[in-house]
């Protein structure tokens, strides 16, 4: 392979790995906007999310990579599954904030960033004790389909990352945007009590951004056992803070300064695990993190001065 | 009466802020509330507002006690802000911080007929509506904080310091719009330091001294009175010698 089909093909990966990092980080972002809480519930959200897909896969019948299907089949199974996994991701998400995060509302200090670390902890050990700690072969309905563009292969299974990631992003964005609820949570991010005012029900808006930033995560845990082909109880930590490390490097609070943190942070790691070495491929990331971070504090897409008033 | 106060105290901590408050508007009055820093003027406005909850005494709007119901109930009902410092949405856009003061209602006639009274009372803002909020002047801000109000249609509007920040002219500015939206129907309730300005367009007015009312009736008698001569309206008795 001569060096600029390496490029390409690594391009190619880091894009697919970019949009599940910031499908994760985007809930990050959500969370931190509106309760300036760093939430590592979101970690094992995400491990769920692929355990989730799993089973409603085997629900389907399919198991490892033995059937594939195509057509209407095909879509009208993965439809089901990433809106069951994001569904149910959504309700866990709302649930934590609910039961362990509600009552800490007022309470200032770590204490909520300490709780989202014990449910981070509660979640893992439960899935630990589920799967018995095996990691499982995750199925896998797509055709072998790939194509090679420029030296470099493109499987289905990255069109269909490439697909998905986009569409939920927008459909996130347009929500924020345009949405009357959508309006209320940037209202609340930028001045809570001023939103209060204006009768929006603070509850709501937290519960809408958990449900909405967990099922992000449920969607980016189904991809990466699509992409991977395997998922285990321990897949929520590294992925979780590459993602959050995608966040920050964004801007924390930033909905699109997660996406290209995201994206980032994926081409980084393929880059840096097909150039130098995958074992240097975290020390690379953060350390270019430090760099942002010293640099911009803020992120890059942070703001850096306060408005004005 | 449209809102009153029954020997209200609220708390900051162990702070008492409000010790027995009691205040009654009528509905169409502008009603000014004067008082010197700390003196529990914004407490008076979050308690209205239920952002603070008074310890004891009761809040009576249109005649039913409120002090218990959430902040959005309490808008729903027709209560509005004007927030000290403006507090607009500043990486939202005009038009949108618009749309939040209108919130709790449905999107229909009622709501253009409520934006074109905004735009006719502050065309600036009208000129100004796709901007961000967070990068006008001022005065631009205060002019979209008020009609960001108006846009809940209130029966009362509760402003906290409409004056501060801004210049001479946009001053007297503000305090002609907020006689027009008197005129047309809506009562005001105005935490101010500037007292003068204030005893020029209110009907009445309440002077609050460290959590108390020490001194009301009509903003006529008041601007005569001496003790607000001198505390609030900056001239200076003279001793005879």
């Amino acid at each position: 392979m001569t060096f600029s089909s390496l490029l390409l093909q690594q391009t190619i990966n880091g894009l697919s790995l970019g949009a599940m990092y910031a499908l994760l980080a985007l809930g990050f972002t959500l969370i931190y906007g509106i309760l300036e809480l760093i939430n590592f519930a979101h970690f094992n959200v995400f491990m769920i999310g692929s355990f989730v897909a799993l089973w409603v896969l085997q629900g389907f019948g399919l198991s490892g990579q033995a059937i594939v299907l195509t057509g209407l089949p095909l879509v009208g199974v993965l439809v089901a599954a990433f809106a069951v996994t994001m569904g149910g991701c959504g309700l866990l998400g709302v649930a934590i904030e609910r039961v362990t995060l509600r009552p800490l509302r007022n309470v200032t200090g770590p204490a909520a960033m300490i709780t989202t670390i014990g449910v981070s902890y509660i979640l893992f050990n439960i899935v630990l004790l589920i799967t018995s700690a095996q990691t499982m072969n995750f199925p896998n309905p797509l055709p072998p389909l790939q194509w090679n563009v420029g030296g470099a292969v493109v499987t289905l299974q990255e069109l269909l990352i490439w697909g998905v990631a986009p569409i939920l992003m927008l459909g996130l964005w347009a929500f924020v945007q345009k949405s009357r609820l959508g309006k209320a949570m940037r209202a609340t991010a930028q001045d809570p009590e001023a939103a209060r005012m204006m009768g929006v029900e603070v509850d709501k808006v937290v519960m809408t951004a958990f449900f909405l930033g967990s099922a992000l995560a449920g969607a980016g845990g189904m991809i990466f056992g699509l992409y991977y082909n395997f998922t285990s109880f321990l897949i929520g930590f590294t992925a979780g803070l590459r993602a959050f490390t995608a966040a920050v490097l964004g801007g924390i609070g930033n909905v699109p300064g997660a996406m290209v943190g995201g994206i980032l942070i994926g081409l980084i790691e393929a880059y840096s695990g097909q150039f130098i070495a995958t074992e240097w491929a975290d020390v690379i990331i953060f350390s270019i993190l430090v760099l942002v971070l010293v640099f911009r504090p803020s992120g890059l897409f942070g703001r850096v001065a306060p408005t004005k008033s | 009466m449209l809102l009153e106060f029954k020997d209200i105290d609220t708390y900051y901590g162990d702070l008492h802020v409000l010790k027995k408050v009691n205040y009654a508007i009528e509905e169409g009055e502008i009603v000014s509330l004067l008082g010197g820093n700390a003196c529990g003027k914004s407490t008076t406005m979050k308690t209205i507002m239920g952002v603070v909850r008074p310890v004891r005494g009761t809040v009576i709007f249109d005649g039913k006690p409120i002090e218990k119901l959430p902040t959005a109930e309490r808008v729903k009902r027709g209560i509005a802000p004007v927030l000290e410092a403006r507090r607009l949405f500043p990486r939202m856009t005009v038009f949108e911080n618009l749309e939040m003061g209108a919130y709790l209602r449905a999107r229909g006639p009622e709501f253009d007929e409520d934006l074109e009274r905004v735009y006719s009372l502050f065309p600036r803002v009208k000129e100004r509506r796709n901007q961000i909020a967070g990068t006008l002047s001022g005065g631009e801000q205060q002019m979209v904080a008020m009609g960001r109000a108006l846009m809940a249609r209130p029966r009362l509007l509760c402003m906290d310091e409409p004056s501060m920040g801004l210049s001479p002219i946009f001053v007297e500015q503000v305090f002609d719009i907020i006689q027009q939206i008197n005129k047309q129907g809506t009562t005001i309730f105005m935490v101010e330091q500037n007292a003068n300005m204030a005893l020029q367009i209110a009907h009445r007015a309440y002077v609050l001294q460290t959590g108390q009312v020490v001194l009301s009736g009509n903003a006529a008698d008041l601007r005569r009175d001496p003790m607000i001569r001198e505390a609030y309206l900056g001239e200076m008795q003279v001793p005879v010698t």
